[in-house]
């Protein structure tokens, strides 16, 4: 049997074993049952204050079984991939149905299988090339000024095996390498005693030679030197409705807060969304359309296959302003009759997969960029971001400014400290009057939390301005 | 679930695991050598709409283990406890620990620091374990049910939950030290929301935290909580930027400890990323506040007997009447500063230890939170902050906030989509008051305070 190299390889699992762990869950009934088999291994290494003071590698393995029956799910994992745990979880998940058993469609029928991320994975290239990395981006970000204080780098990748079985006989596997640089630098001015704090990081699912080739350590640590240096500059930021520009790239994570959990299918379906009951109504401007990609060469937020085994798909979720569809699961698409958009995902083995976003950002429009900071009087121009947050069921999204400027008489001035902005999902991108033909995806950083589990995505959008938001500073 | 004699059987047998990683890792070369192994099971279940949405229970475990060859460090963790997973992990960690570079502070506590803190910390109750399955489902269903039941706009529901959770953590070095501890932890939630005809809808929660459900609030209680706190957000607007009195409710006051805790966290000090870095025994805030770290409060979700590198745990006066006593330290923090580490030290499985608290609070005081609340004449109830907005390098604190618009000493309206903001040099000398009503929900509390000085941004 070829259906799963790896797992039958390192811990014997034959497709016969899978089907009898498979009429496990399926003991008690239950519509539906799979089997998510997960191998992760990971390195990292950084360099603070100069020093290599960490170096670190791990595994971790383990199977979870989830039973559906109805709208119930029954989830069981166990870290031991021996046949009596396997079992032992399998039965239980089958609690959450009583009724006759089930008999699971045997032989099994793979996914095709499609190849985003061809790539040598860097969890097995030297060490030694890693520790390079790290220390050429500690001295480029201490040689962009003298008065960049602290450099703290590092660098993680990790490769992920998967195996998804389901008792309808589909199964899939792949290969998940991922890699990030991140830098963090803290600049002081000796003379007023200020200090500043600036960060940079990217990566994606790629091999060693990217950070050689395309972005390098040099690339990241100027970005974060360069935003601590600009910060020790700036000053407080007015309070109160205005324009904003958002630069191109990360500050995408507007769309991520803003629209893209609220279409999340599970909310949806429930009926806990702001967005719930909106599909084929105006949400947006008309210049505004957003995608959820996951089927973008090497990206973050990329998969072949989400963690249900189903393909990811170019989704497009607003289309010049009227929403169109609910990101999707398996549980969602049956429940609520809408098409599987191949958006099920979870952090591990030790999660039951629910609807999330993975490369979530907005085509690219005809403005031109330095026409519409042009047009803006008085306003902000955020070119960089922390986090943010949404509450999905009012709507209300936050995120925190880590660059921005205020623009004055069409041009971009003074930096500003401590800008956030706040504003409603259902609502803010109707404000959207002008959108850029820049479309940049961001550097590859993000990672996005709900219900205590973390999934890495991607974020982009060309530069927009929006009429009116409410900039949250002290002035 | 895991039986208690199981547990005890497993534990020793975990100690015996643990120590002989340590002495393959010394056999191998490493001049010291610490693992850590975490075994736990978990269960949660949902209940939403009156029927069972979820039900999930299961156990892991894994190790971690940090070798040294003399000051330089590397660590590894494995979650294979097989012959062949261990060969890996000792290796590896041997391996590794050649790219590390000397760190002349690097290494375990000195030996005269290990050991555990004693007494009767009540961090494991059986109750939490041995209740069955269909009982922690009613509970959850209950918790719904009186938020359901609560009144007619509560029209949905993100449902109720019961989680119940075990752990034993090990923890031993090449020292000496061999500690062990077992813990246990039970929740009950609620998450109602709240509507009228077609306007917005609303969505609040409830929660009760203990180690033993006998502590644990009635699944009625938090119920009716949470329907009271998303009715309150109903018709919730914008209000014009204005600067006014803030107060923070107590779950939005612990955030501000969280930040706190952080901003004296050694890794951050020593760095010089935070505002309170080189202010030990300066005056950082008004005199009224005092904030301890106790790591040995019996029952509290911040105590265990010894910390992550096997440091007894103690109480630290971190603020006192406004003047910083400590900060909150390990042993490589310690040593970098020049001081003596607070037993504070937490590690995950991998890298290098880093800091938590312990139980992290304000001390109270003597005005129950109505009293405060009747003296404001214009000014803004925090009840919910959204994002992350907070500098600890620079203190500037711009966060996203909904609560209640306060007029004439009572709540006049809710309001939403607004922003608060100053810096937290300047919020921590402007607590003009302070609430009697500390409550632990959680390793870190704080009772109602009042606020000066920081913008409302809206309108």
């Amino acid at each position: 049997m070829e259906n799963n190299k790896f797992f039958l390889q390192r811990y014997g699992l034959a497709d016969q074993d899978l089907e009898r762990y498979l009429a496990a869950a399926l003991s008690a009934g239950g519509d539906f049952a799979d089997l998510y088999f997960e191998y992760q291994y990971t390195t990292s290494i950084s360099v603070d204050e100069s020093m290599v003071k960490s170096a670190t590698q791990g595994i971790s393995a383990g199977c979870g079984v989830r039973v559906i029956s109805g709208e119930r799910t029954g989830y069981a994992y166990t870290g031991e991939l021996t046949p009596e745990r396997i079992l032992h979880a399998a039965r239980t998940a089958a609690l959450i149905a009583s009724g006759p058993s089930k008999t699971p469609i045997a032989g099994f029928k793979p996914e095709a299988a499609r190849s985003l991320y061809p790539v040598a994975p860097s969890v097995d290239a030297e060490m030694a090339s890693k520790l390079d990395l790290v220390q050429r981006a500690d001295r480029a970000a201490r040689a962009f000024d003298s008065r960049i204080a602290q450099v703290r780098v590092g660098y993680a990748d990790e490769l992920r095996h998967i195996l998804v079985v389901s008792s309808d006989g589909s199964l899939a596997n792949d290969t998940q390498p991922m890699a990030r640089l991140n830098v963090f630098c803290i600049a002081k001015d000796a003379a007023d005693g200020n200090s500043a704090r600036g960060s940079a990081g990217g990566g994606g699912r790629v091999a060693l030679d990217f950070f050689l080739t395309e972005k390098t350590p040099e690339h990241f640590a100027t970005e974060a030197a360069r935003q601590a240096i600009i910060q020790l500059g700036a000053r407080p930021t007015p309070a109160g409705e205005m324009e904003v520009v958002l630069g191109p790239g990360w500050p995408g994570i507007l769309l991520h807060e803003a629209i893209g959990h609220g279409l999340e299918a599970d909310f949806n379906r429930k009926g806990t969304s702001a967005f719930t009951g909106l599909i084929g109504k105006r949400v947006a401007s008309e210049k505004c359309t957003v995608v959820d990609n996951g089927t973008l060469p090497s990206r973050r937020g990329s998969l072949n296959v989400d963690d249900e085994g189903s393909p990811t798909q170019n989704t497009v979720l607003i289309e010049k302003g009227i929403l169109k569809q609910y990101l999707s699961d398996k549980l969602s698409a049956r429940l609520m009759g809408i098409p599987d958009t191949g958006n099920g995902r979870r952090e591990s083995f030790e999660h039951i997969p629910m609807p999330r976003m993975t490369n979530t950002y907005m085509l690219a429009g005809e403005d031109d960029p330095a026409d519409i900071i042009r047009s803006v009087n008085y306003g902000i121009f955020a070119r960089t971001f922390g986090g943010g947050q949404v509450d999905i069921t009012n709507g209300k999204f936050v995120f925190s400014a880590s660059e921005a400027y205020l623009i004055e008489d069409g041009k971009v001035t003074a930096p500003l400290r401590g800008c956030s902005l706040i504003g409603n999902g259902p609502d803010v991108l109707t404000r959207v009057s002008m959108v850029g033909n820049d479309l940049e995806l961001d550097e590859g950083v993000g990672t996005c939390g709900k219900d205590g589990q973390s999934v890495p995505v991607g974020v982009g959008i060309p530069t927009i301005k929006v009429d009116r938001i409410t900039v949250g500073g002290t002035k | 679930m895991l039986t208690a004699e199981k547990n005890s059987k497993l534990e020793s047998d975990l100690k015996v695991f643990a120590q002989d990683a340590v002495r393959r890792a010394i056999a191998g070369g490493a001049t010291a050598a610490e693992a850590v192994v975490h075994e736990g099971s978990e269960f949660s279940t949902v209940v939403r709409m009156g029927e069972v949405e979820t039900l999930k229970e299961a156990g892991s475990h894994a190790m971690g283990l940090r070798v040294f060859f003399g000051q330089r460090a590397a660590s590894t963790h494995t979650s294979d406890f097989s012959p062949e997973g261990v060969r890996q992990l000792v290796e590896g960690a041997l391996a590794l620990a050649q790219l590390t570079s000397e760190d002349p502070h690097a290494g375990l506590p000195e030996p005269e620091l290990l050991g555990s803190a004693s007494g009767d910390f009540q961090l494991c109750f059986d109750d939490v374990y041995s209740l069955p399955a269909e009982e922690r489902i009613a509970r959850a269903r209950r918790a719904e049910a009186a938020a359901l039941e609560a009144d007619p706009r509560i029209r949905n529901s993100e449902g109720g939950s019961f989680d119940a959770s075990f752990s034993q953590k090990v923890m031993v070095n090449s020292l000496g030290f061999a500690g062990e501890y077992k813990s246990s932890s039970c929740s009950l939630a609620a998450v109602p929301i709240a509507q009228v005809d077609d306007s917005p809808m609303q969505r609040d929660y409830w929660f009760s935290v203990a180690r033993t459900l006998r502590r644990l609030e009635s699944p009625e209680h938090v119920g009716r909580v949470a329907a009271q706190r998303a009715l309150r957000r109903l018709g919730a607007r914008k209000v014009k930027t204005a600067r006014v009195p803030i107060i923070f409710d107590p779950l939005v006051s612990r955030s501000l400890l969280d930040t706190i805790s952080q901003a004296v966290n050694g890794d951050a000090i020593y760095r010089g990323a935070s505002f309170l870095a080189g202010k030990l025994g300066e005056k950082i805030a008004g005199e009224n506040i005092t904030v301890i770290d106790d790591g040995i409060m019996p029952g509290g979700f911040g105590t265990s007997p010894f910390d992550d590198e096997g440091v007894p745990t103690q109480r630290t006066t971190v603020i006192e009447r406004g003047v910083l006593k400590s900060y909150l330290l390990n042993t490589y923090t310690a040593r970098k500063l020049g001081l003596k580490t607070t037993g504070n030290a937490a590690r995950g499985l991998a890298g290098n230890p880093g800091i938590s608290s312990g139980n992290f609070f304000l001390q109270p005081g003597t005005r129950p939170p109505r009293h405060i609340i009747a003296d404001i004449r214009q000014g803004l109830y925090v009840t919910e902050f959204l994002g992350f907005g907070v500098n600890l390098v620079t203190g500037d604190y711009s966060r996203g906030a909904s609560g209640l618009w306060i007029e004439n000493g009572e709540p006049a309206y809710p309001v939403e989509e607004i922003t608060v903001a100053g810096n937290l040099r300047d919020m921590l000398h402007n607590i003009s008051e302070i609430g009697s009503d500390l409550e632990f929900r959680g390793s870190t509390a704080a009772p109602t305070l009042r606020i000066e000085g920081m913008t409302v941004a809206g309108e």
